[in-house]
């Protein structure tokens, strides 16, 4: 199952593994369709779009799937009671994760400092 | 400073449907959006009656719109903070982050957005208690004492559903009486889970790390509750997204955008349409239907004849 949004969807924790080994840069949104999920792919696919981040891979994961427990159980992510879950990755570690609604300001600046 | 013969404020369905049928006229067209693109119908799980379509997702119906208003020559730019406008004279003016734009007329099609307590201490726990989606993240509050704020049928609706989760839920409601449909109060009463604090408003969101706790006051007699509660659930109706251009166009009570039938507002070449605009009925269709006639009547406006020479 995936969500239905224009981005890359990861379905399994060894396709996540494998996406974070082998790009430098990954952004991975973990949520549902709902309202405060859906800005964040909305802006992660016009960044995807502009190719100004096309050192960046953006992709999607549906929070409700077993294998989605990769992020939901990532100690970042701990204290988080919001969706979605969004985690950069940098070199295969989890650089920075937000939960709920992000801007697409509020990605661009974590973007930034990231990558 | 890049010039339009229109430019279009919103990217949702009436937006769109303005931009496909003026850059199919030829017309160059900008449409500019403060979000992202297809407005509260991305928000949709499944659009059934939408003519001509089969369902689908309300995401991918606006992704299709958007394509659509592309490919017939409508520039689109999603997330620009509007900053400025001038729509006095015959040129309209905006200002956003990203540029400066010129068109000739200008349609406001920028709908609504959920309404906020606006307490400081609100944007410091989305996401680490307050919620303004039951279905995103009821699960999280399984077993644990919740509050739900609104008294409308959003929150009593959304309250029963969260009593699925929660150990118990208290509606917080500023009036004595609720806005809701007499079966929506019903389920709400006779759920045993869910308590009631009326004529109340919520002071002040507390805790460390996630929220731990609302301070809540009376409104009649202004005394305190102190509330252990780890979630708040935010349900507190849509605002019209008219805000900006209440010194520009006339409003109605409800702060709507007050148009005549062809979509003209008040303001000589700006024209609304939408779920910003006063109307009665609030469905995608009739969003598509307010832009096309907005994008119709545009065209008479730009093609009449110029006021300043009759």
């Amino acid at each position: 199952m995936t969500l239905d949004t224009n981005l890359k969807h990861i379905e399994t924790g060894a396709a996540l593994e494998e996406l974070i080994n082998s790009k430098e840069n990954v952004m991975v949104c973990c949520g549902r369709m709902g309202p405060m999920c859906v800005p964040v792919y909305g802006a992660m696919e016009e960044l995807e779009n502009s190719g100004d981040y096309a050192n960046v891979q953006f992709a999607d994961m549906l929070f409700d799937i077993p294998e989605a427990s990769i992020i939901r159980d990532l100690p970042e992510c701990a204290s988080f009671r919001g969706l979605p879950f969004t985690v950069y990755y940098k070199n295969g570690k989890v650089a920075k994760a937000t939960t709920s609604i992000q801007s697409k300001d509020q990605v661009t600046s974590i973007l930034s400092e990231i990558v | 400073m890049k010039s339009y013969d229109v430019i279009i404020l919103g990217a949702g369905p009436a937006g769109l449907s303005a931009g496909i049928y003026l850059s199919r006229a030829k017309q160059s067209v900008l449409i500019l959006d403060q979000g992202i693109v297809g407005g509260q119908v991305v928000l949709t799980h499944a659009v059934a009656n939408y003519p001509g379509l089969p369902e689908l997702s309300g995401y991918k119906l606006a992704s299709e719109m958007k394509k659509q208003a592309i490919e017939f020559g409508c520039e689109v730019l999603a997330n620009e903070k509007l900053l400025s406008f001038n729509f006095e004279g015959k040129e309209k003016f905006i200002t956003t982050k990203s540029g400066e734009y010129q068109g000739r007329a200008v349609i406001i099609a920028v709908g609504g957005q959920p309404r906020k307590l606006g307490l400081e201490s609100e944007m410091k726990f989305q996401g680490l208690g307050i919620s303004y989606c039951a279905t995103c993240d009821g699960d999280f509050f399984t077993d644990e004492d919740i509050v739900v704020v609104g008294g409308g049928n959003s929150a009593l609706e959304e309250a029963v559903s969260l009593t699925k989760f929660a150990k118990t839920v208290t509606i917080i409601h500023q009036f004595d009486h609720f806005q809701g449909y007499i079966h929506a109060i019903k389920a709400a009463e006779e759920n045993p889970k869910i308590k009631f604090l009326m004529e109340s408003e919520i002071e002040e969101f507390t805790g460390k790390e996630s929220l731990t706790g609302v301070t809540v006051r009376n409104i009649k007699d202004s005394s305190i509750t102190n509330l252990d509660v780890t979630g708040a659930f935010i349900f507190i109706g849509y605002v019209p997204g008219s805000d900006a251009f209440k010194d520009c166009v006339s409003l109605s009570d409800r702060k709507e955008i007050l148009t005549d039938e062809d979509m003209s507002t008040s303001r000589d070449g700006v024209f609304a349409a939408g779920d910003v605009r006063q109307k009665k009925f609030r469905q995608i269709t009739t969003a598509v239907s307010d832009g096309t006639i907005a994008a119709l009547a545009v065209m008479d406006y730009l093609n009449g004849p110029d006021p300043d020479k009759i």
